[in-house]
Order: C-alpha cells, then structure tokens, then sequence
C-alpha cells in the first residue's frame, strides 16, 4: 500500500481501536494463547502473548496493527518458539468464504489490478495498458454471496450440533471482515484432535470420501431397502431428504439412481458433493498452530470488522460491521465494481476524485480500488 | 470393582490382578522351576513359537482343561522371552496375544444380553484404552473424539468418519469394530506389560528354552526396510502381512512388482511374505522368481496401475498421489515439477 494511503488508514484503524475498546477483549484462557499482528508494509510479528485487555488494548494503540490474530490453540509457553510451545489443545475452527462458493454472482462483482502499473481490468489474462500477466484479483461481496456464505454457516452449525453433539452454547460464529464468516468450538472433547483427526473431520463436514455402501449402494445386489430413508439421522438422513427428495418425486429418483448401478452411483458422489456437502475451508480446520483473525479486530483487506453475529440471520455486515467513521474525506477512485455499505451504494467510479465517508474511503483503498488525493 | 473369575485372568492374563491371583495361590518362580512343572514351561514354549509363525494361541475357552496352567504358561513365557531379550520375539508374541485378547473381548461384548458379562470388556477398554464404550439397542457407541484418535490410523475408506453412523457425538460401531478399534493400543499395552518386567534370576529348567528362542529368533532376522516414501497403497499392503492378515493374491503381486521395480531382490522381499497365515517359503520364492523373471518364461511383470488397483480394492489414495497412474511414480511427480 501507497504511503500516503497507509497515513489515512492508520490513522482511521487507530481512532476505532481507541473508540471500540469495548468490542475487542482478549479470549478465554487468555494466558496460553499465542498473540500475532501486522502492520501496513510489514511483515508478521508472532509468539507474543498478553495478558489481559488492558495489554491488548496499549498495543493496539502503540502499534496500530492492520491485522491482530491469536491463536485457537492453547500452550503451556505461547511466546516460545512453536517447537517449545508445548501444544495443549485448540478449539475447532471453521472458516467459510464466498469465495470457495463458486457461486454465479461472482463474476459481477471480480476485477483484476495489474501488478506493474497499478491498472483496473475488469477480466482478462493481460493489463490491457502495459500488456504484463501479473494481474491480482479484487473482489466486493455482494447481498447474494453473503446470504449464500449464511446458509454454508447454517448447515454447519447442524452437523456441529446434531452430529457431533455439540452444545449451541459452545459455538460462535463471527463475521470474519471480508467475505465470509469464521466459526469456533469451545468443546474440550474436541479440543485435543490433532491435524490429521481434524482432516477426517472436516472430509465428514464437506462430504468428502463418503463411499457407497455408506449409502446401502453395494456392488452385488442394490436393494432398495438398504437406501436411506428420510428419517435417519447423519448424512443418511441428509440424502435421503435433499437428494432423493419428496414422497411424490422419491420413487423415480431412487429407480433412477439404482438402475446405473455401482459405477454411476459412485460419479453421483461427486456431484451431490458439490451439492449438500458444506463448504468449509479444509485447511482453516486441520491447522492447529494458526493463529486466526481476533474477534472485534479490523480487517486490512476491507476495513470492516471481525465481529460476533449474535443473530445470523439478520445479520448484515455491510452495516453491522461497518464501524469506522463517517467524516468526509477526498479520494481519488479507480473503482469499476460498485458496492452498498451502510445502505448506500457507492460506485462505479472511473479515476475520478470523490469525496465519501471515511469507511468508504478506507473500504476502496483496502481493496486496492482507490488512492489518497 | 467388578470381580474378577479365573476365566477372566485365562482370557486376558496380562491384567494386573494375574499377579494378585498367582501371588494368591502361592506360586512363585523358584517352585516353577522344580521339574514337575517342566510341562508348563513346555507350554509357554509353545505359546511363543505360535506367536511367532503368526497364529493365535489358544482354543475356545470352555476346553480349557486347567486354567491355571493357561494362565501360567503365558507368564512363564514372558519370563523366557525376557530372559532371551529379543525384541522381535516380544514383538511378535505380544501382537499375537493382543490378537487372543480381541477374539475374547469380541466374543465378551456380543454375549451383552448378560449384563455381568458385558461389564468387564467395557471396563477394560476404559481403564486400559480410555475409551468409554456404550451400547444402544444392538450396537456400540463411542464418542466421536475417541474414534477419530483411533480410526485415522487406518487407511480403509470405511473407516473414514463419513461413512460411519454418527449422531449426536457418538459413532455407532459393531463388537467387531470397537475392539478393531484398539488392536495396536491392545498390543502397545501388553507389549509395555513385558518390558516392565523384571526378572532377577530364572530357574535352570528353563535354560533350555531360553536358548531355543535364540534359535527361533534367528528365522526373523532379516528385516525389510519399509520406506515413508511407498505410496499409501504399498504401506497398507506391508501393514497387513506384517499384522498377519491375509492378503490377496492381487495384493501380493502388486507389492511383489513395486518392490522389484525399486531395485529391491526376491531375496529382500521374501522376508514379507512370512507372517502370512497361509506362508510357504517354496511356493512365495517360486512365485517371486516368477514375477521377478529370473525363472521360467522369463517375462517380467510390472506394477499394476492405479485404475487397476482401484477396482481390486487395494487403492488408498491421499492428495499426495495426485494425478500419477502408477504406484511406482509415486512421490516423483512432486520433485519433477519444483
Ligand atoms: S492412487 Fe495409485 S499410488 Fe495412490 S494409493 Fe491409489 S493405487 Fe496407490
Ligand atoms: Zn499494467
Ligand atoms: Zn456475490
């Protein structure tokens, strides 16, 4: 980011840090968390650990971090190298984007920036200015991506809960201040898995390797009886209700699905995979030593916040974690994509000098759609 | 607690409360050692020379004539095979005890219609494995974490969590499944037991055999070294012989022509084949030399395909086998591209 820009977006991080106190606390177990944060243009600074809010809140004013993490993981030494660390047990951890959705509205509202000349494209392999490949892509969420990303969070919050038993109390699920949202499991049964047992996990979570005798499909003989059935519980149940569907239009779709035999049966895994499986990041979960975006922390690639969706389906982060101020300031946009924060919609703009709201501003420049005058 | 029956100790001899009962009753190692008891330490001879070859000791538990000769051979080996001090000897005899104890354990929690029956194979997987196993109805369930710990070391898709029963924090299992579960935490355990033991002086009636074990150990010496970099497909087939277990015919000859395509002998890969239930030294070297090349016809054969091995179910992929199409190309891919 330009030096100018960074001027104007430290100074905004720095004046929400000082007013929002009250939204940023440091989590649970405080003592065996590892702390890490960036600043604009500088690399990461991890291992740390704090001791309390009023410690978190000095270094946020001290360093005006673009970016704070701490860890779901818990060490007897968090501020020891990770081979000293002494790794006790991490919360699960979930991480939905929209990006990952493969969802239809995307292409309206992608870009690429050239990485050489700094020019906007809307799509191609080239700048269309100085013809160089090394084109990085932008994107704005839209309505759609987020109420997509919602019903992701939803279908995971019934696995989490039907499935593996875990209490409505014991989830959290966070706007993560760009395109998706992040979901913790404060469960001490969990807790302890390590990276390859939260692999397995997470493949139970995307339908990933389900086999078709799982499914009562079994080369020899495919009788109907072994299929599920709409009140079984787990991925059974699953199926049976979204992918056989509705007493009237089951009969056909079962018939259908047996007559292809074992083969086509196992090809349809794959499709309905995409279909019913939840769309969590993989990675995000079998990471035990990650340390994850802080609660109530700003987010550098929008200028929005990190924070707790208390009611999920209401929730609109466009104005519930669009926290920065409202005083005007001059830009220069090169925006092609247009964009609603607060309810109002801002864009499209071609190089133009603007004047918008401070968290507009910020929310271009951190897209990279806009320059300081 | 829950008392324990002498027929307890004979299914599972490595609990603590086998010394309590031996204590109990006055034995001791000095008086095992008068040539009265030659016959005992004749059975614990023969205890381990089953181990060894791969079988399990032992018949059905009602035909036990004298249980407590049952359970005093498999102490008395264990002395022997301290005495002896060879690791692959304890290796293998406890593997095949572990094994012993799973057909009991099996055996004990499908006869749960008997409450006071069910009651010690749970407690055994609580206090030993610190799996708390329930029932539901005609299955057994446990909690998700507790399968997972387990369930990942084993490469089969069923074991796969997806392809599981799971409702509401449990995984639902069979009798079968739930000991399976524990095999090599039921083998650490009985292997620990032995290493634990310690055995100032043993009598001189048992000299004999200790220096037969010697002997016996020297048919396992050749080892097979058992790379991290064989694909996953290779690992399982390794594990299964080296469990004992059977492995099909196409699961040999895709072992047998991967090893020979890395360079490895008939002679090194012959070792592997010992411990399977149906082992012939003449047939496994003819067969080897076979595919090898070096008799016969003297057509050489090559690894069967990834499709191929998939559809004999003897496929384990992992991300790390992406795109090759053969197991012998395994791991190259990655280098090439870098
Ligand atoms: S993909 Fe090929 S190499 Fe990998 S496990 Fe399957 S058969 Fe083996
Ligand atoms: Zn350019
Ligand atoms: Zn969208």
């Amino acid at each position: 980011m330009f030096e100018k820009n960074v001027k104007l977006v430290n100074d905004v991080f720095k004046e929400y840090y000082f007013k929002h106190f009250e939204l940023i606390h440091v989590p649970t177990r405080t003592s065996e968390r590892e702390f890490g944060y960036q600043k604009f243009n500088e690399g990461m600074t991890r291992h740390l650990s704090i001791k309390d809010d009023k410690e978190l809140h000095l270094l946020l004013m001290t360093q005006v971090p673009s970016d704070v993490y701490c860890s779901n993981a818990y060490y007897s030494f968090p501020n020891l190298p990770m081979s000293e660390k002494d790794w006790k047990g991490a919360d699960l951890i979930f991480d939905i984007d929209a990006k990952d959705l493969k969802l239809d509205c995307r292409t309206s509202h992608i870009c690429c920036k050239c990485n050489s000349c700094q020019n906007i494209v809307k799509q191609g392999i080239n700048c269309s200015v100085c013809g160089s490949t090394k084109l990085e892509t932008i994107s704005v969420t839209c309505k759609n991506c987020m109420s997509e990303s919602k019903k992701e969070v939803v279908r995971l919050l019934e696995i989490l809960t039907k499935d593996f038993g875990i209490q409505k109390e014991e989830i959290k699920v966070c706007f993560s201040g760009n395109e998706g949202f992040h979901v913790y499991v404060v469960n001490s049964d969990y807790q302890t898995l390590d990276s390859r047992e939260r692999a397995d996990l997470a493949d139970y979570i995307m339908f990933n390797g389900i086999i078709p005798e799982t499914l009562g499909m079994n080369k020899q003989n495919n009788s109907k009886s072994t299929l599920p059935d709409v009140n079984e519980r787990g991925w059974r149940g699953r199926v049976a209700k979204e992918i056989f569907g509705s007493k009237s239009k089951r009969a056909k779709i079962v018939q259908e699905v047996i007559s292809g035999g074992y083969s086509v049966f196992q090809a349809k895994l794959e499709d309905w995979r995409q279909e019913i499986g939840v769309k969590i990041d993989p990675k995000v979960t079998m990471d035990i030593h990650r340390i994850f975006r802080l609660e109530g922390s700003l987010n550098s690639k929008s200028g929005l916040s990190k924070i707790l969706c208390k009611d999920l389906e209401n929730f609109d982060p466009f104005s519930d974690a669009c926290l920065l101020g409202d005083e005007n300031v001059e830009i220069i946009a090169n925006c092609p994509i247009s964009f609603k924060l607060k309810n109002k919609k801002y864009g499209p703009y071609e190089k133009e000098k603007i004047t918008v709201p401070k968290y507009a501003a910020v929310y271009m420049i951190c897209k990279g759609f806009a320059d300081i005058n | 607690m829950i008392q324990l029956g002498i027929r307890d100790l004979v299914k599972y001899p490595f609990l603590a409360e086998t010394g309590e009962y031996l204590r109990d009753k006055g034995f001791n190692l000095e008086q095992l050692g008068h040539p009265d008891w030659k016959p005992i330490v004749e059975k614990a001879y023969g205890r381990i020379v089953v181990a060894t070859t791969g079988q399990i000791y032992g018949s059905a538990i009602e035909d036990f004539e004298n249980m407590d000769s049952e359970i005093l051979s498999f102490v008395i080996a264990i002395v022997l095979l301290k005495s002896a001090g060879i690791p692959t000897l304890i290796k293998r005899f406890s593997l095949s005890e572990a094994r012993r104890a799973e057909r009991y354990l099996q055996r004990d929690l499908l006869q749960k219609k008997n409450e006071t029956k069910l009651e010690l194979p749970l407690k055994i997987m609580q206090d030993l494995f610190s799996v708390k196993v329930m029932t539901d109805k005609e299955d057994f369930v446990i909690s998700v974490s507790d399968y997972l710990k387990r369930a990942v070391q084993f490469h089969e898709k069923e074991w796969k969590l997806i392809n599981r029963r799971v409702e509401n924090g449990f995984v639902f299992l069979t009798a079968h499944e739930t000991v399976r579960l524990i095999r090599k935490e039921l083998d650490g355990y009985i292997n620990s037991k032995i290493q634990a033991v310690n055995i100032p002086s043993i009598p001189e009636t048992f000299r004999e055999r200790v220096s037969d074990l010697s002997l016996l150990a020297k048919k396992f010496s050749e080892y097979v070294i058992v790379s991290s970099d064989y694909p996953p497909c290779i690992k399982h087939a390794i594990e299964v012989l080296d469990r004992g277990e059977n492995l099909p015919h196409s699961g040999r000859f895709m072992l047998a022509t991967y090893l020979l395509s890395k360079g490895q002998t008939a002679d090194q890969i012959a070792p592997l084949f010992k411990n399977a239930p149906d082992y012939n030294e003449r047939v496994t070297r003819y067969q080897l030399d076979h595919i090898a090349g070096s008799s016969g016809k003297g057509t050489k054969y090559s690894c069967p395909s990834c499709d191929k091995l998939k559809s004999e179910n003897l496929c384990f992929e992992i991300p790390e086998c992406n795109g090759i199409i053969n197991p012998t190309q395994f791991g190259k891919k990655r280098t090439a591209n870098v």
